[in-house]
């Protein structure tokens, strides 16, 4: 394992990544929640939950694609047209719902039309991201620096499961997220609807891990021999670990984050075992980390300002969590 | 409907229309974003109320403008992946990082501040508020330096090298950033959005002094704007004049076609001012034109010889047409600016610029050229760069992605559909803010969030909330 430039920066995108999937993930899942909040004044204080907040969180979406296109500018190239469709199509869910956010209140008559624009729009991006990640794990046809198949490729059973595994498990983070900022009938709801969103979670986590080694054969050697199937037996281990946190934080009222930070970590250890079944490719199958680099002169001008910027980031970031931490007020908004 | 176009006409058509969208957002927010930086500082200094309740109101219509910045911004950044990937690859390793810049010192602060500035006045206490709005608008600010060092660098490229996959590669980051063009690039955009900014405020002040000459946010926000007008016109067209001789200086290809010069005029070209141009018969039908003005305006000196496209290979000439009326559309524009600027300055010498219907009527009309003119020069500079994508070095043909055409013109029909459907709402949600006078209480419409709650909570919402409450 060469620690080099483009290893160094292969971590940054895949934190930048993980980042975008934790933050963004709790808003759309909030986004998916939304036609089952049981009152207008429910739904104001869903949104009003993430509406500080989602900017910010969908800036790492940003950040993964503008850092792909700076130091994996090949990875950039392949990828974009290869997920063409998932891609634009999650753009689009982008929009509905990011401008539901301000559209929503400004105007009666059409409130609906935007209520309904924040749920199609999340559970779009969320599934299409969730595509996109399936169709990647299955591979790309890469010859002469360019995508060589087709604009249909990305669609296949396993991509489709990859999608709603991604929607359920943004649900269940939205949940948990509502469950520790509100208060009332609507936490209760939303600690309910938790418990099968977890399961929900789980099992596509444990259908998709089970699948993904049959989807290229490195994927099989990477889990099934030493040193990687220590790793088969280390991450199940931890998602068993955070599952039980999860569960057991929703069966007790009053331990409201427990649910949310466990949802987080089953997040996290499934990301990490993605990395795994990745490394050291960055396009599966045929691209690694090397072969997408940027020369180093582009890897070293973009770090020096990603060391600086990056903890500067997540400094004010959670400076903006801090000032709104604490349960919804119902009252505030500033509409 | 597509079957006959391209991918690569069809790419350039998305582009053309997902950036002129975008573009429209941006030029607003961040002329808007210094104002509101303004007008809290003000406000904070004088504690004079009508600076707040102009805070107030122009911070609605910001957040509704730069929410669709946002969303049409995040489809540019992914844009250059989906249909332009070959260009992606070879100009990843120059652009690529700048772009990464300009999220992280610009996206992220914009962002991270936005929700202070708009939700957090109570929480954070004004000091603390007031540094996230200069946050938001240095951030839009920024946003601006990058993204058209970006931009100028496709159109000016320094400081790069090739290696052997055919890919740009950096060797001096400082001349990479600051190429040729980009200094003179950023004050002419800047200065736009300012401008743009400032008539779509002096539009919206005239139109409530029509209503009510002694509405004093009215009066406040006119006057500002008309200060904006005079002052900041003449700098722009200043400032184009140079951006222009740059042009001439790097692009003078681009020049050529501005000024539809098609032929080489060895000694003092004319100033055409009108005409419509003929690309088969390769001249200027109908032309009105002044003798050798235009190399006294380009060159300093009236028999100063200029070239024309007779000296350029046609595979290498952009689309004359669409360059020389964009580029007189923006000239138009900027001198019926100045135009207003100077008429307001006059009225305001003799004490009559609340009270003159005739000039706010104009006023009106004029607030929202900013936006056309921003067009028309984004479309001159990019259509006159044409047919590179790095200009002289990397042709639109050979930059595109290995899609097929049904599936650019399904994502372009489904663009199209989607921004006219939604920018279309937002911008109407905009208009109708902009329609109520500033001293409005409720500009959301409805009554959100719902004040149900007892006693408590109604005289928490009454105290602390004081300055919000004009919402």
């Amino acid at each position: 394992m060469p620690f080099d430039l483009a290893f160094i920066w292969a971590g940054i995108i895949a934190f930048a990544v993980l980042v975008y999937v934790i933050l963004d993930g709790f808003d759309l899942g909030v986004g998916i929640l939304f036609p089952f909040a049981k009152t207008e004044r429910h739904r104001d204080v869903m949104m009003n939950s993430v509406a500080p907040v989602w900017d910010g969180n969908e800036t790492w979406l940003i950040l993964g694609g503008g850092g792909l296109f700076a130091v994996f500018p090949l990875a950039y190239a392949v990828v974009m047209p290869a997920l063409y469709m998932p891609i634009i199509l999650m753009l689009l869910g982008l929009i509905f719902r990011g401008v539901a956010f301000e559209y929503r209140w400004r105007t009666e008559k059409w409130k609906r039309v935007w209520d309904l624009s924040f749920f199609g729009g999340s559970v779009v991006a969320a599934f299409m991201q969730g595509v996109a990640l399936g169709a990647l794990v299955q591979g790309i046809e890469v010859v002469d620096r360019a995508y060589a198949g087709g604009w249909w490729d990305w669609l296949t059973l396993f991509s489709v499961l990859t999608g709603v595994a991604v929607v359920i498990g943004y649900a269940l983070l939205g949940a948990t997220w509502m469950v520790m900022k509100t208060e009332g009938e609507l936490a209760a709801q939303m600690r309910r609807y938790a418990v099968p969103l977890g399961w929900g979670t789980l099992g596509f986590v444990g259908l998709v891990s089970l699948m993904t080694p049959f989807q290229d054969p490195v994927y099989f050697e990477r889990w099934f021999n030493l040193p990687g199937s220590l790793y088969t037996f280390v991450v199940p281990m931890i998602l068993v670990g955070a599952s039980i946190l999860l569960f057991r934080g929703l069966a007790e009222e009053g331990r409201d984050r427990q649910p949310f930070l466990a949802a987080l970590s089953l997040f996290v250890i499934s990301f990490i075992g993605i990395g795994i079944s990745f490394y050291p490719h960055m396009v599966p199958p045929g691209l690694t980390i090397w072969d997408a680099a940027a020369p180093d002169e582009s890897l070293a001008f973009a770090l020096v300002g990603t060391v600086v910027l990056v903890p500067l980031i997540l400094a004010y970031t959670a400076y903006a969590y801090w000032v709104f931490r604490g349960k919804v007020d119902p009252e505030e908004g500033y509409h | 409907m597509f079957d006959s176009l391209t991918a690569e006409t069809l790419a350039r058509v998305q582009f053309a229309f997902t950036v002129s969208f975008h573009i429209i957002f941006p030029a607003f927010s961040i002329g808007l974003a210094s104002f509101l930086a303004v007008l809290n500082a003000r406000w904070l200094m004088t504690r004079d109320e009508v600076f707040l309740r102009l805070f107030n109101y122009w911070k609605k219509i910001f957040a509704v403008g730069f929410g669709m910045g946002v969303v049409s911004g995040i489809v540019m950044s992914y844009q250059f992946g989906t249909n332009w990937a070959v260009f992606s690859d070879k100009t990843g390793p120059v652009l690529g990082p700048l772009m990464a810049y300009e999220v992280l010192s610009a996206f992220f602060l914009e962002a991270g501040f936005l929700g202070i500035m708009l939700f957090g006045r109570q929480r954070v206490g004004d000091k603390l508020h007031m540094v996230a709005t200069a946050m938001v608008a240095i951030g839009t600010l920024m946003s601006a330096t990058w993204i058209l060092s970006v931009n100028s660098w496709m159109q000016t490229p320094a400081g790069y090298g090739m290696n052997e996959a055919g890919q740009f590669i950096p060797e001096d980051w400082w001349q990479i950033v600051f190429n040729p063009s980009f200094p003179y690039r950023l004050v002419h955009m800047v200065l736009a959005a300012y401008l743009t900014t400032a008539f779509v405020v002096g539009g919206v002040g005239a139109l409530h002094l029509l209503r009510d000459r002694t509405d004093g946010e009215a009066r406040r926000m006119f006057s500002m704007a008309m200060w904006m007008a005079v002052i900041v016109t003449p700098i722009q067209i200043f400032a184009g004049d140079a951006h222009g001789l740059n042009t001439l200086e790097h692009q003078p290809v681009k020049v050529m076609a501005m000024e539809g010069h098609y032929d080489s005029h060895p000694d003092g070209a004319p100033l055409i001012l009108f005409g419509i141009p003929n690309p088969e018969e390769k001249r200027i039908d109908y032309a009105i034109e002044i003798p050798k003005l235009s190399s006294l305006i380009l060159k300093h000196h009236l028999d100063a010889p200029l070239n024309g496209l007779d000296t350029v290979p046609d595979e290498d000439e952009p689309p004359v047409t669409i360059v020389f009326f964009s580029f007189r559309v923006m000239i138009a524009i900027g001198f019926a600016m100045l135009g207003l600027g100077l008429w307001g300055l006059y009225l305001r010498a003799r004490g009559r610029l609340y009270e003159a219907p005739l000039f706010h009527r104009a006023a009106i009309l004029m607030a929202p050229t900013g936006f056309i003119a921003v067009l028309a020069g984004w479309i001159t500079t990019e259509v006159g760069r044409q047919p590179f994508t790095v200009y002289g070095l990397l042709r639109t043909a050979d930059s595109l992605s290995p899609v097929e055409a049904p599936a650019v013109a399904t994502s372009l029909l489904m663009f199209i559909v989607v921004y006219f459907f939604v920018f279309g709402a937002g911008t109407y949600y905009i208009l109708r803010m902009m329609n109520k006078p500033a001293h409005t209480r409720r500009l959301g419409l409805r009554e959100a969030p719902v004040r149900a709650a007892g006693p408590i909570a109604s005289t928490k919402a009454a105290g602390s909330r004081a300055d919000d409450a004009n919402a």
